[in-house]
């Protein structure tokens, strides 16, 4: 089960993840995404610190964005991850395609920085 | 020590699972990294054996057993009557390339060979019986 809502701060899309992503339910990370896109945000921060599990189904769909969001100069920065749900995004090696920051407001400061 | 647990084929079920394992797992000095591991690695096999042999019919069932052998080993066997699909036999695709191809699967299989020491097949009275090992 997830809860996923979206609010917007300072010209940025932010998409608050809230209990567990598995194969049942990667669906409403990949529908927030996808509208979060489509409404044309260019800084995406996608708020992690409710996120209790994610299994390779949510890794997928972070995964594949990561090319239309380059051709679309899109930043989507993920911020206050749990140490065990870092370690699932680590262990492929997925961490280092993706922008991760431990704070909110690193996580903003990132997407200004790279949206220049 | 074992245990067992029986599952529909619903993927609403995996919660389900992963808290079966936490469970039976608790006490036995598993880490919280460790044991977050373990409860992906599993979570990736019974999905894809839902979506894949089973096609996500909840009136079919899958079984999971856990041994513990001996001090931080662990015997996991997930039993089924489904087609049988050996993942070692699959070869994944490498990481930029699914990066590039914009796909959304092909990393659960890899989690499980990077997470897990071993994974067999067998068949036993007509079930196939997939057996993860991992010692900690």
């Amino acid at each position: 089960m997830v809860h996923i809502k979206r609010l917007q701060e300072e010209g940025a899309d932010i998409i608050v993840i809230i209990g567990e992503i598995d194969a049942s339910s990667s669906i409403e990370l990949d529908l927030a995404i996808a509208k979060s896109v489509g409404d044309g945000y260019r800084k995406i921060l996608v708020d992690c610190n409710g996120l209790e599990y994610i299994s390779s189904a949510g890794l997928g769909v972070f995964m594949s964005y990561i090319e239309e969001l380059k051709d679309k100069k899109v930043y989507l920065v993920l911020f206050g991850l749990k140490e065990r749900v870092l370690n699932t995004f680590s262990i492929l090696g997925l961490a280092d395609l993706l922008n991760i920051r431990e704070t909110k407001s690193d996580a903003k400061k990132l997407a200004d920085e790279l949206s220049v | 020590m074992s245990y067992q647990y029986n599952i529909g084929c619903s993927l609403n079920n995996l919660k389900g699972v992963r808290e079966f394992i936490r469970n039976s797992l608790k006490g036995q000095g598993v880490s919280e990294l460790e044991m977050g591991a373990i409860v992906l690695a599993l979570d990736e096999m019974c999905s894809n054996l839902m979506i894949h042999a089973h096609h996500c019919n909840p009136d079919h069932k899958i079984s999971m057993n856990i041994h513990i052998p001996g001090h931080q080993q662990f015997v996991f066997e997930i039993i089924d009557d489904g087609s049988m699909f050996d993942i070692n036999q699959y070869q994944e695709q490498e990481l930029d390339s699914l990066v590039h191809e914009k796909r959304k699967g092909g990393l659960g299989i890899r989690l499980v060979k990077s997470i897990m020491d071993k994974v067999e097949y067998l068949r036993e009275d007509g079930k196939n019986i997939c057996r993860l090992t991992k010692t900690i």
